[in-house]
């Protein structure tokens, strides 16, 4: 509930037992619902919680609803939409019907992007594939690294998303709807399950860019939309001050820094004494918060003590905002707590020299993918985390040719992703497309199913997971998403 | 012996009520059962999804939200509700029986009906089972105020209404609040702004009975007031400068937002203010004010995207000021209906269509090319420059009467002494022009076509084809035989018939100067709203802004003039007991202060304010490459180095995708929907912001210049500033605390003179040069802590 910070304790706790006692007598409100007339912390949290721990957000009474096979999510977020067919979907089809026109069956009345008032050809896979692993999933040659860990990972062909420019696509895959202010997932997850650390953020973000010109990203991508701003998720910067004012101003070291927070602190506790407001408490806690996230942020992004083995694999050459890099800070951050961790990588968007474009990309995020597979696999944590790499949608069949060298335009009706880790079968390819991977045609998969999905793994209930807003009960998944069973493990 | 089990059972059943939600606990007290307060709320929660509005997803034909269609009787015969008699009515027998073939709600619905829910359905049948219409859909009702015990404690009839409900609790209102807190509070509520320790003392020292309401009159007329009422405004309305779609670039509309603050100041009444917005343009010879607001009709997000399908967004478009629109003025969510008929409102999908269609005339295309130019613009002066404009206009023209009576042969030195001033005129002229603003307005052109789309889906275009309509549910009057639009749409909004726009209206000021709605959402006031907690004095309310003439004003100056608005905001055992969420108002409630509120005090007790009213958008310091992810093109935020760095909050430049930071740390909005009510948050992120921001670092050593200035010693200088900054005196162990922070803070920097000139590099500001920077450092860290209080930034 919007108000919901100015209860006072001993309010808020009279209405959460008012609320254990109502679900004793079996009077059923709604909990989650209810759930969201308070602060989640109030409902989970003892009244003997620590300063520290008041400061951690928790998430709602009750959840994880069942197991959870994964506790957090690495979410790769190749931007731009990678092409399904010169990655995970190959069409040896299309290499026959090369340069001949698109089959009108497949075009017509459907939702075209740059290539409105072009000729629609069909264009042969301009890239290579291989058989990989045990597995003998098919890969394209771009991405060996990810071919290597081909046993671990579960390629799904059949995805499918509502549109198809980038803005409102990326909102699609984050908020599971086009409409905007609602939250995204890594928000959703956050009020769901709460926070595991005091001093790092719960939801961050982390981008990097190479290969095409990129397209823009908006902070709307990570924001919690009408769940509260403590939800949102933080962009960490490679460059300059790694979290917006997390550096001490000018002419203030830490130690002034610290008695200032002190002597703000004890002015707050005597002001308390007379106005005996709740929000002075947390308050006080958030400032503690603050405080630690000084050192904590830039402690996580220094990355000097890694040893060297572990940056070669990553390929990282430096704090330098790479994707590698952002790879590497994915595990700290994971070692660290952090619920959702989203990375982005802005280049992928080929509409033309594709060719050239798909090796720049590939270049920079093929590796540290494979490496970040493998250290967290190596330190015991890729069964507890997921991993979800892939773009906002696909590329068309059709060439596109009006660029220069040929690419591929926006496609919405079919793309690949994969999912590796955190209860996700491995070695397997699930749903596939047409002959011409125009249309996702088997066990198909729309976004609001792979969020269904993720958060059956984190161990919630899709349908459960709700909040109430201007009169509805909203979801991640809107009004759709099937879990998909098969690429369970 | 046999009425003993009852008493029991009695007394069972007030327990249960005492822990329910509020509006049922009244049902204990007054053993009524209302429909509207009562039984709409559980049946809109566990049954309108299948046995509502939305015909598509209707279940067995039933429909529980009409009146019409709740008592019918049913194919096998069975009647769903038979007034007086729970045993022959379907829907109770449903809700009770014990088979979960037949229970309802069904098991998967996930939905379930609690015992007292089902016991009030019971007695509600039993009492005769009267319907009501929804009560936001009915006209407001004025009625007379409840008789109250404690009548010299009244204001106005406001505080009856109030205190009816306080004595029926056996509660008090609280006693008034302590002046200085009173000053604050309504400074803050009026204007955004703190008031100076001038104005604090005059209050303080006038005795006189109006000393109050002087005030209040002050701040109502101040030039600030319109921008406090402009935030919240711009905040509905969505109100940004730029696109929002992924280049986000910038579009030129600051001239509707100084619109938005001159109409508040002027009290132009609401319904001119609304008819202005929505068809300025439709107005007889309009004036160029007039068409700026129509620039409401333009803030829909656009886009420039490579791949975008014209088609598809004119229909977001169309959709997203359905949405705006119905949400700002009527409290629906209609855009619910886009899709699917409403699923709890009697909202269907060819209304929203046909509200949509109001906008069909409005000139735009699907895609805009780049560079954020959205034709069709005005360009435009502000009302300073309009004025200043006027009188160069009649200088000039003076001057070439003057030289016309001369005689253009003439050449004395008079003649070239007009000469030349006219000309040094026309390039003043043409120099304020340049700096004219273009503005986003409306054109009507012939209206598109628009249909319902299926589904919402754009490229299905086998719907009907629709013209404009007024939902049909609350039409009133015959179809008129022309084609409507939006100028009849903004009549309808502010006309007697319509029963939402007031109420609406009056619920966001209640929310504004009380904290919690009388309806707590704000946004919907449909069957998932809230039945209010004070639904004669919300209509009340909603009858006397009709009827002053829509005067915000007269309504604003009522509300805060009652003793209610004036209570304490100190919480005591009972009310926290008996109250805790404050729905009584028996007092005061206190809340952070909004995200402009914030800067707006720092930099106003700092005196860094600048208190320019409008002009062009500015840019405060902002975190270096926080516009790293935009392109199309790339740009790069630039830092105001002059007096606009100074401005007000709401005149930072609105980036959709890419909301000021320090903002967004402290909750406003991005301005992409319509937002009636923003969350308050109190995160280490607002707490980091604080801190290290360099907008407050910069006041905060600009205050210690101050501090420095106003006495000679420690003491005399922490008293001073306390006040400066609080209003009020600090106490001894105030002074203590920060009497050792500035002695180690001295002590520090006296050994780091380096880290002290250091300090005086946060902000562009230039500290006086006769004052040591050892001595800024050390009050600066003084400073800072003042303004991080919670008491600093909370409104009391």
């Amino acid at each position: 509930m919007k108000n919901s910070l100015s209860l006072c304790p001993s309010a808020a706790w009279s209405l959460v037992h008012r609320r254990s006692f109502l679900g004793q007598a079996s009077l059923g409100l709604g909990s989650v619902a209810l759930a969201s007339l308070l602060e989640p912390r109030l409902l989970s949290a003892s009244k003997k919680e620590s300063q520290e721990q008041r400061a951690i957000p928790a998430g709602i009474a009750g959840f994880p609803q069942f197991a959870a096979k994964a506790k957090r999510v690495i979410f790769l977020c190749m931007a731009g939409g990678p092409s399904h067919l010169e990655s995970f979907d190959y069409k040896p089809k299309l290499a026959e019907l090369h340069g001949q026109p698109m089959p009108m069956s497949f075009t017509q009345n459907q939702p075209i992007a740059q290539l409105q008032g072009q000729k629609l050809v069909c264009q042969a896979p301009m890239l290579k594939f291989k058989k990989w692993g045990d597995s003998g999933q098919q890969i394209s040659d771009v991405f060996p690294h990810i071919g290597s860990v081909a046993d671990d990972i579960c390629i799904v062909r059949s995805l499918h998303t509502d549109q198809i420019n980038h803005d409102p696509a990326h909102t699609v895959m984050n908020t599971g709807t086009s409409i905007s202010g609602r939250p995204s997932m890594g928000s959703w997850i956050n009020y769901g399950l709460g926070s595991e650390s005091a001093e790092i953020p719960g939801f961050v973000v982390l981008t990097s860019r190479g290969g095409r010109n990129p397209q823009p990203i908006a902070t709307r991508q990570w924001h919690s939309g009408f769940l509260p701003s403590r939800y949102q998720g933080v962009e960490f910067d490679s460059t300059g001050d790694p979290v917006h004012y997390v550096a001490n101003p000018k002419g203030v070291d830490r130690e002034r820094q610290r008695k200032l927070v002190d002597t703000v602190s004890a002015l707050n506790r005597i002001r308390n004494e007379t106005v005996d407001n709740p929000e002075i408490t947390t308050r006080i806690s958030q400032y503690e918060m603050a405080f630690r996230m000084q050192t904590s942020v830039p402690e996580l992004m220094d990355i000097s003590k890694e040893p060297k083995h572990i940056l070669d694999n990553y390929g990282v050459g430096g704090a330098d905002g790479s994707f590698a890099y952002n790879c590497l800070l994915a595990r700290r951050l994971a070692e660290r707590g952090t619920r959702f961790i989203h990375l982005y990588h802005r280049g992928w968007d080929h509409h033309n020299d594709l060719v050239r474009y798909m090796n720049v990309c590939a270049g920079l995020c093929d590796r540290p993918t494979a490496a970040l597979i493998n250290d967290l696999k190596q330190r015991g944590m890729l069964d507890d985390t997921l991993i979800v790499w892939g773009g906002e949608f696909g590329r068309t069949p059709m060439a596109q040719s009006n660029k220069g060298k040929v690419g591929r335009d926006h496609h919405m009706r079919a793309f690949s992703m994969f999912l590796c880790g955190g209860g996700i079968k491995g070695g397997i390819t699930h749903g596939a497309t047409d002959e011409l991977g125009y249309n996702a045609a088997e066990d198909i998969v729309h976004i609001n199913d792979l969020h269904a999905t993720m958060l059956h793994l984190l161990g919630i209930d899709h349908k459960r997971l709700i909040y109430r807003y201007q009169g509805r009960d909203f979801r991640l998944t809107d009004v759709g998403g099937d879990i998909v069973e098969n690429i369970l493990a | 012996m046999t009425r003993l089990p009852k008493t029991i059972l009695e007394l069972l059943v007030c327990g249960l009520f005492a822990v329910l939600p509020r509006a049922n606990t009244a049902v204990a007290d007054e053993g009524r059962v209302e429909f509207n307060r009562d039984i709409r709320p559980i049946l809109a929660e566990n049954c309108y999804a299948c046995h509502g509005p939305d015909k598509n997803a209707r279940e067995a034909d039933l429909r529980l939200d009409s009146e019409k269609t709740a008592f019918k009787k049913l194919e096998d015969g069975a009647q769903t509700l038979v007034p007086g008699d729970p045993e022959k009515s379907e829907l109770y027998q449903r809700v009770t029986a014990t088979d979960s073939d037949t229970r309802m709600p069904p098991n998967e619905s996930g939905k379930k009906l609690t015992k007292s829910q089902i016991e009030l359905i019971g007695r509600w049948i039993k009492q005769g089972a009267k319907w009501q219409g929804h009560w936001a859909f009915i006209p407001p009702r004025r009625s007379d105020p409840p008789k109250v015990e404690q009548a010299k404690r009244m204001h106005n009839e406001i505080d009856r209404f109030v205190l009816a409900k306080i004595e029926a609790k056996g509660l008090q209102p609280s006693a008034a609040a302590d002046r200085i807190t009173l000053i604050r509070r309504v400074s803050f509520d009026l204007t955004g702004l703190p008031p100076s320790i001038v104005e604090v003392d005059a209050f303080l020292n006038d005795n006189s009975e109006q000393a109050f309401e002087k005030v209040v009159d002050r701040l109502l007329a101040s030039k600030h007031y319109g921008e406090r009422m402009a935030v919240h405004w711009l905040d509905l309305v969505r109100y940004a400068d730029s696109g929002g779609y992924h280049s986000d670039n910038e579009h030129h509309i600051s001239p509707y937002r100084d619109y938005v603050i001159h109409a508040f100041n002027d009290n132009m009444p609401f319904d001119r203010f609304t008819r202005e917005q929505l068809a300025g343009d439709l107005l007889p010879n309009p004036t160029t004010e007039q068409i700026i607001a129509t620039g409401y009709n333009r803030l829909n997000k656009t886009t420039e995207e490579g791949g975008a399908q014209p088609g598809e967004y004119l229909e977001k478009y169309a959709a997203d000021r359905v949405r705006t629109t119905a949400g700002t003025w009527m409290g629906a969510t209609l855009g619910c209906a886009e899709c699917h008929d409403h699923k709890y409102d009697p909202y269907t999908t060819k209304d929203f269509y046909r509200f949509a269609a109001f906008f069909a005339d409005i000139k735009e295309i699907g895609k805009y090319g780049g560079g954020g130019r959205r034709e069709p613009e005005l360009l435009v002066p502000s009302r300073e420059q309009a004025i200043q404009l006027a009188q160069l206009e009649k200088q000039i023209a003076q001057k070439t009467t003057e030289l016309s009576k001369l005689g253009e042969k003439n050449e004395s030195k008079q003649v070239e002494s007009l000469k030349s001033q006219i000309q040094s005129l026309e390039t003043q002229k043409s120099a304020l022009q340049k700096q004219f603003t273009r503005t986003l307005i409306t054109v009507a052109v012939a209206p598109r076509e628009m249909r319902i789309l299926p589904r919402g889906n754009w490229l299905d275009r086998s719907g009907l084809v629709v013209t404009p309509s007024i939902p049909e549910f609350l039409k009133k009057e015959q179809a008129k035989a022309r084609r409507l639009n939006r100028l009849d749409l903004a009549n309808w909004f502010v006309s007697q018939d319509n029963p939402l726009t007031a109420r609406v209206f009056a619920n966001r000021l209640w929310k504004m100067f009380f904290g919690t709605g009388l309806s707590k959402v704000l946004d919907d006031v449909g069957a998932q709203g809230e039945w209010p907690t004070h639904p004669e004095l919300l209509d009340r309310l909603a009858v006397e802004f009709i009827d002053s003439g829509w005067d915000v004003k007269h309504m604003i100056k009522r509300l805060v003039l009652s003793n209610t608005y004036q209570q304490s905001s100190l919480m005591n055992t009972k009310l926290r007991e008996t109250d805790p969420l404050n729905r009584l108002f028996a007092r005061q409630s206190r809340w952070r202060l909004d995200a402009e509120m914030i800067r707006d005090n720092a930099l106003a007790v700092s005196g860094l304010l600048i208190r320019k009213i409008g002009g062009r958008s500015v840019k405060p310091y902002q975190p270096t490459g926080y516009w790293k992810h935009l392109n199309f093109p790339q740009r790069k935020w630039k830092n105001d180095a002059d007096e606009n760095q100074y401005r007000r909050a709401l005149y930072t430049h609105w980036q959709r995708t890419f909301l000021h930071p320090s903002l967004l740390a402290f909750d406003a909005p991005s301005r992409e929907e319509c937002t009636a009510e923003r969350p308050v948050s109190n995160t280490p992120k607002a707490a980091l912001t604080l801190l290290n921001d360099p907008t407050y670092v910069e006041a905060a050593r600009v205050l210690a210049v101050r501090i420095i200035q106003s006495a000679d010693n420690t003491n005399a200088r922490i008293r001073w500033v306390w006040r400066q900054v609080l209003s009020r005196n600090p106490n001894e162990r105030e002074i203590g605390v920060l009497t050792r922070l500035v002695n180690e803070n001295l002590e520090y920097y006296n050994s780091n003179p380096e880290a002290a000139k250091a300090m005086l590099t946060n902000g562009i500001a230039a500290s006086p040069k006769d004052i040591e920077p050892v001595q800024v450092a050390a009050w600066t860290a003084v400073a800072r802590a003042i303004l991080n209080l919670n008491e600093t930034i909370t409104r009391n």
